[in-house]
């Protein structure tokens, strides 16, 4: 292809000829690539931030439970701690941390008032590593053993229960027998969560502890399994799913809590769509663009298809000039990008307009989240798309008649 | 052998409805090496032969053979092959490409031709010297008169080296002094390398350097005159 550079030196002085409707193409091109990647990044930051608060408070990227379990949640459905096989697979190099759970319905009062929760029986090291119980405990102490027999619970449920830190509260649910089963626990540690309802829903209290209280011995109600990434369980969910055997239940965070799953999937599936249609909006500009310019040149391009030089060569060179046009504008875009999102890393206070988010699971904090993953794809999206929206002006004008053409007034 | 043979060539041009004539029956043998003015008043049919014997246009009928080969059944691709690498161009309603300096628009043709950037530097350097715009290389077309642009037009229809060169009223915005000198450069091409030139034209100072000069009008040839050039 000796003509290249011939192709390249005519789509570049071409682009320049019209300085001001090129200069407002790319400002076009850069505000779309900027607001496709800002955007985009935004809300990456939100999602990331609702699943990370979900599967931190609840499921852990992958959960064993009895097959039951999930339809009916209590102390009747409970299976073995794991061992053998399982817990070879939970010392895999794909698993970052893993804990067991007793987890049933109760109610807990203080002399005040009543009110019904989740008990989570926990083994505090472990569960340190999972949850987000340990680090948001803002008052007190955090559980230390399973052996542990103080209870932590949130801030809003203390404020319900008009109790306190050091205060003594009873809980109450059923053992396997069906009968009654309570137990007195002073309150040793107080937390907070960005959602309300793990605040007023969920108390914590020593593994061993819940499982003596409801006569289960050392049976558990789940496994909870934190691997490196929550948009990647697939590979860690097989393993563990494999060596789980058949008798449980394995499920993948997505499917235990399927609205922060399916809130992924439409979320990223939202941001192509958002890219697609900003695309579409510079594509016209774009399209109108090449038409214009290849419509003022109809002379020269008869001229040069008059000399000799191929269609192709003319297809080329309005297709050089439009990709041209798109490098320009989406380096200058990406580096804007960039360049905002930076600073923001640290977090938008949205708090003003952010009063629905909180109930959404969003929290008042956005934090800006840019993936290499998502700017290829903004990039690669203009791109490729840009070539084929310009192939239709640069089709018309290698189709030229070159005596029409050179001869046009 | 023939340069250029043309048998019973017509064209006709619709315009709504009204049929003009372009070519009416033309029969025309160019030898090689010739030097062949086609004179004809403004509307005789001189561009569409030209046009017709560089492949640019198809006619509606009768045939036409370059060196020999038939083109007027050639398809497009080859045609465009043809004329990059056969035939000099000078056109009359338009010539140079605007964003190109003078220099690149007389290297267009060896570029798209593939000739190594040293040789056409060389080529094009002196091609510039021999129509006067020597200093002048650098300039974009707008930047030059209609004559220094015409000489550009000149200069990359024959810096190839083309079999033969087809000029429409080449000398159409010269001074007598510039057009002679063009004239003096297709006579010194066209005796030291043969090349066949057909040029339109119904300008006097040209047609003095004619060998045969072809008259036309209204499409038909009505006169075909050869001289023993000054
Ligand atoms: N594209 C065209 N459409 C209609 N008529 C044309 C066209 N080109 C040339 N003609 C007509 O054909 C005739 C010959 O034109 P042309 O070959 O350009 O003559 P010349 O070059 O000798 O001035 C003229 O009558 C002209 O008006
Ligand atoms: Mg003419």
């Amino acid at each position: 292809m000796n003509q290249f550079k011939m192709i390249l030196r005519l789509a570049w002085r071409n682009l320049w000829r019209n300085h001001r409707r090129t200069l407002i193409m790319i400002a076009a091109i850069v505000i779309g690539a900027w607001s496709m990647i800002f955007m985009t990044a935004l809300m990456r930051g939100m999602v990331d931030d609702m699943v990370a608060d979900g599967i931190s408070v609840l499921p852990g990227h992958v959960q064993i439970h009895h097959p039951d379990y999930r339809d009916d949640p209590t102390i009747a459905n409970v299976i073995a701690p794991p061992s053998g096989e399982l817990l070879e697979a939970l010392g895999g190099a794909e698993v970052v941390a893993w804990a067991t759970r007793v987890r049933v319905p109760a109610v807990i009062s203080s002399e005040r008032d009543t009110r019904g929760v989740t008990l989570v029986g926990i083994e505090p090291l472990r569960e340190r590593d999972i949850s987000f119980v340990a680090g948001d405990v803002v008052e007190g102490e955090f559980l230390t053993s399973p052996d542990d027999r103080g209870l932590v619970i949130g801030r809003k449920l203390v404020e319900k229960l008009e109790t306190g830190l050091g205060k003594r509260v009873v809980v109450m649910s059923q053992d396997q027998e069906n009968e009654i089963a309570d137990r007195g626990f002073r309150i040793v540690g107080i937390f907070e969560s960005k959602l309300a309802q793990y605040e007023e829903g969920f108390v914590f209290a020593g593994e061993t502890v819940v499982q003596k209280l409801l006569g289960v011995g050392d049976q558990i109600s789940e496994v909870a399994i934190l691997g490196s990434d929550y948009r990647n369980v697939e590979t860690l969910f097989r393993s563990i799913e494999a060596a789980a055997g058949d008798g449980v239940e394995t499920l993948p965070w997505n499917e235990i809590d399927s609205y922060l799953g399916s809130m992924l999937a439409v979320m990223d599936g939202f941001v192509i769509v958002f890219i697609v249609v900003v695309f579409l909006a510079l594509s016209f500009g774009l399209v109108n663009t090449l038409v214009m310019a290849v419509f003022e040149r109809v002379r020269e391009i008869g001229l040069m298809l008059a000399l000799g030089m191929t269609p192709r060569s003319i297809l080329g060179q309005i297709v050089t000039e439009s990709v041209l046009l798109l490098i320009i504008g989406l380096v200058i875009g990406n580096v804007a990008a960039i360049a905002t999102i930076e600073p923001l890393k640290d977090g938008i206070d949205v708090s003003i307009v952010g009063e629905g988010m909180e109930m959404m699971g969003a929290s008042s904090v956005l934090y800006p989240a840019l993936y290499l993953k998502d700017i290829v794809m903004a990039n690669l999206i203009v791109i490729i798309l840009g070539f084929f929206a310009s192939l239709s002006p640069a089709w018309r004008a290698s189709k030229y008649d070159p005596i029409r053409a050179i001869t046009k007034v | 052998m023939k340069s250029v043979t043309c048998k019973q060539l017509c064209k006709t041009y619709h315009q709504g409805e009204v049929e003009v004539i372009g070519l009416d029956h033309v029969d025309l043998e160019i030898n090689e090496g010739g030097f062949v003015c086609l004179s004809a008043p403004s509307g005789g049919g001189k561009t569409t032969l030209l046009n017709a014997i560089g492949g640019l246009d198809t006619p509606d009928s009768g045939k036409i053979w370059l060196a020999g080969e038939r083109i007027d059944t050639l398809g497009k691709g080859e045609l465009a092959n043809m004329r990059l690498h056969r035939i000099g161009f000078v056109f009359q309603a338009y010539n140079l490409i605007p964003v190109l300096t003078a220099r690149e628009n007389i290297e267009f043709v060896m570029e798209v031709q593939g000739v190594p950037a040293d040789e056409r530097e060389k080529r094009s350097t002196a091609i510039l010297r021999e129509v006067g715009l020597e200093g002048l290389g650098d300039r974009r077309p707008a930047q030059m008169s209609g004559g220094q642009q015409q000489r550009v037009a000149v200069a990359r229809a024959i810096v190839s080296k083309p079999a033969l060169v087809l000029a429409d009223e080449p000398t159409a915005n010269l001074d007598s002094h510039t057009a002679e000198q063009l004239m003096e450069l297709f006579v010194e091409l066209n005796e030291h390398h043969g090349t066949t030139f057909v040029i339109a034209t119904h300008d006097q100072r040209v047609m003095r350097y004619a060998k045969r000069v072809i008259h036309m009008l209204d499409g038909k040839v009505v006169d075909d005159e050869r001289r023993d050039v000054a």
